[in-house]
């Protein structure tokens, strides 16, 4: 066997150029391949980290028929006791009260559809990141009364900046058509342009003053010390405060959910095509080793050397060329993943295509450990099964017409 | 003793529905220790008669007894191993493995006979010294001459302890020198070992040395001569 193994080896380098070539076409088949995963995984998963940091954060409460409705009127009744209990959690890091009401912004060049959410501006820093998306002006920090936070691209759409009046109208609790004039305090630009151009912030005690009379908070959300825990903090949440509709990151937004699995079915299937795709390259190789070499083992086979022993001496090859490249491309790769993933990859000149999908412009892949584990199987899987073919047709030589080959 | 016997041997080729006879109807004894050359022109058949002898090639009809077996009919992989305990090989290009050194490719038989390591290599450096290329033990075929690769050849087909060695026309590619030295080691070789040659050749320096000379024409057996040592 010792001496079959060195054979092959020492075959493998017998056309140094040819085995270069297939080489580093699996080194770059692996590099593309977990290149690809890592940006995949980083987009995904910054795209998942954006919502939940500037947005829905790990966990939230609404009342059973807001989520269906969206109607005002479904406002969260929980008792200052309850307000207390939750902020004293042990799990639970911080908490923002948010109220919620779909209406509409106007400004001198026309009015906009907008999700109008109230929030404590302290709180909500400690929830969200919102506070450090602001690009221009100021998240709440002048304690004027009416100030409105507004994205980007609302701002440009309606044509207005820091400092200018607009007009938020929406229904109360009771379905009377409530407007106040708010000025903009800051403009903030998230990953998601989408979301910049629906979303504008208020302070909750701002609308109480507007509407004249209190009101219960349409969301709480909570921010979890460890989101591993996730699932258990939400079950001793919905024991504690029954009859309200706790829901975990996952069931808030389920397509950031579906696009982790998506991701991973996808990314199985990529590394499969990149391996198929790869096993032409070897089996041309080897198909061309077996047909050059075709007098050699002619004689091995008239000297005496069995079929299973030719079999295996193919099939080493096979394995050499995979093995070969295997580490380097793996750790070409993993060198790769991790200088991006420190500095990140930037993608600006796509940024307007990638924030659209909540994306943001600079991604930091990320390969998770048992990707290499995967594609290290997959590289030998893949040499052994190439080297099928051309050992085959090594076996289907005849002695005396290969030795008569010139 | 006989080592090889073939009666009523033939081989024919269909080459576009015609029948091409390449060996046609011989009966051949081979004794123990013979030196014996396979003569002819080309296409004569005695290359066709040496594979046959050395089951590399099947016959269409008749048998061929090595050391009292009957090898025509064998199964694939019994010939392959009845190849490798019995026969030693000398191809007319050496056909050294590239990729091994010259003990390495002696050693190599024995390996695949199983042989222990420490007898392989002492066998192998032994080989190389009774061909004269001891010094040469841990060069690549590349590395070589043609005279030298053939001796290696002739080094590795006694590897196997053999009972007889076919080489068909080992010194087609030799200068005369090479030939010379070559012819020289096998025929010491036969006469103080009793090892059994034949050879397929036209080369007149093999003919001149060989102590029986088949004449083959046709695929049959024109003449048969033995000469005195």
């Amino acid at each position: 066997m010792k001496t079959l193994l060195k054979i092959a080896w020492r075959n493998v380098w017998r056309n140094k150029l040819r085995s270069l070539v297939v080489i580093t076409s699996i080194v770059l088949g692996i590099w593309a391949g977990l290149f690809t995963i890592g940006l995949s995984y980083g987009i995904n998963e910054q795209r998942t980290r954006n919502v939940i940091n500037n947005t829905i954060s790990h966990i939230q409460i609404h009342h059973p028929e807001f989520m269906v409705d969206r109607n005002p009127e479904y406002s969260l009744m929980l008792d200052s006791q309850k307000i207390d209990a939750l902020q004293n959690h042990p799990e639970i890091k911080f908490i923002s009260q948010r109220s919620l009401f779909n209406g509409m912004a106007s400004s001198t060049a026309g009015g906009n559809g907008v999700m109008i959410t109230g929030i404590d501006p302290d709180a909500e820093r400690d929830v969200t990141n919102m506070w450090s998306m602001v690009s221009e002006g100021s998240y709440f920090e002048s304690g004027k009364k009416n100030e409105v936070l507004i994205g980007e691209r609302l701002a440009k759409k309606m044509k207005v900046a820091p400092g200018n009046k607009i007009v938020l109208t929406f229904q109360d609790t009771e379905g009377t058509i409530v407007s106040g004039a708010f000025r903009i305090t800051g403009l903030f630009k998230t990953a998601s342009s989408k979301y910049d151009e629906v979303s504008v912030f208020v302070k909750n005690q701002d609308l109480i003053n507007l509407l004249g009379t209190g009101f219960g908070m349409h969301e709480i959300a909570i921010l979890l010390k460890n989101e591993l825990i996730l699932e258990e903090v939400k079950s001793e949440l919905s024991t504690m405060l029954p009859g309200n509709l706790i829901e975990g990151w996952r069931e808030i937004s389920p397509e950031l959910g579906y696009a982790d699995d998506m991701m991973a079915t996808f990314l199985y299937l990529f590394l499969l095509i990149v391996m198929f795709a790869l096993s032409f390259g070897i089996i041309n190789t080897m198909l061309m080793a077996v047909l050059e070499r075709k007098k050699e083992l002619g004689m091995l086979m008239s000297v005496g050397m069995n079929k299973g022993r030719v079999f295996l001496m193919i099939m080493f090859e096979s394995i050499f060329l995979g093995v070969t490249a295997g580490p380097i491309g793996i750790g070409l790769s993993y060198l790769t993943v991790a200088y991006f993933q420190s500095t990140g990859l930037d993608l600006s000149m796509w940024g307007e295509g990638l924030e659209s999908f909540g994306i943001s412009s600079t991604i930091y892949p990320v390969v998770e450990r048992e990707y290499y584990v995967i594609i290290s199987v997959l590289v030998v899987l893949t040499s052994i099964l190439s080297s099928i073919y051309p050992a085959r047709k090594a076996l289907k030589l005849n002695p005396v017409e290969s030795l008569r080959a010139i | 003793m006989t080592v090889i016997e073939t009666k009523n041997l033939r081989k024919t080729y269909d080459t576009n529905h015609i029948e091409v006879h390449a060996v046609n109807g011989v009966d051949l004894k081979i004794e123990e220790g013979e030196f014996t050359a396979l003569v002819g022109p080309s296409g004569s058949g005695k290359t066709t008669l040496l594979n046959l002898i050395g089951g590399l090639d099947e016959a269409s009809e008749g048998e061929v007894i090595v050391g009292g077996t009957v090898i025509t009919g064998l199964k694939d992989s019994k010939l392959i191993d009845f190849r490798l305990h019995n026969i030693g090989y000398v191809f007319q290009a050496y056909n050294l493995i590239p990729v091994l050194t010259a003990v390495e490719n002696v050693e190599f038989i024995m390996l695949l006979q199983n042989r222990p390591k420490a007898e392989r290599e002492a066998r192998a450096l032994e080989l190389l010294k009774k061909v004269g290329l001891e010094d040469k033990a841990k060069s690549r075929p590349g590395e070589m001459s043609g005279g030298q690769q053939q001796r290696v050849a002739v080094a590795r087909a006694l590897a196997s302890k053999p009972r007889f060695i076919l080489a068909d026309e080992p010194t087609a590619n030799l200068d005369s020198i090479s030939t010379t030295n070559l012819l020289d080691i096998m025929a010491k070789l036969n006469q103080e070992e009793k090892i059994t040659f034949i050879f397929a050749t036209h080369d007149q320096r093999v003919i001149s040395k060989a102590r029986r000379v088949v004449t083959i024409d046709d695929g049959k057996i024109i003449s048969d001569e033995k000469r005195d040592a």
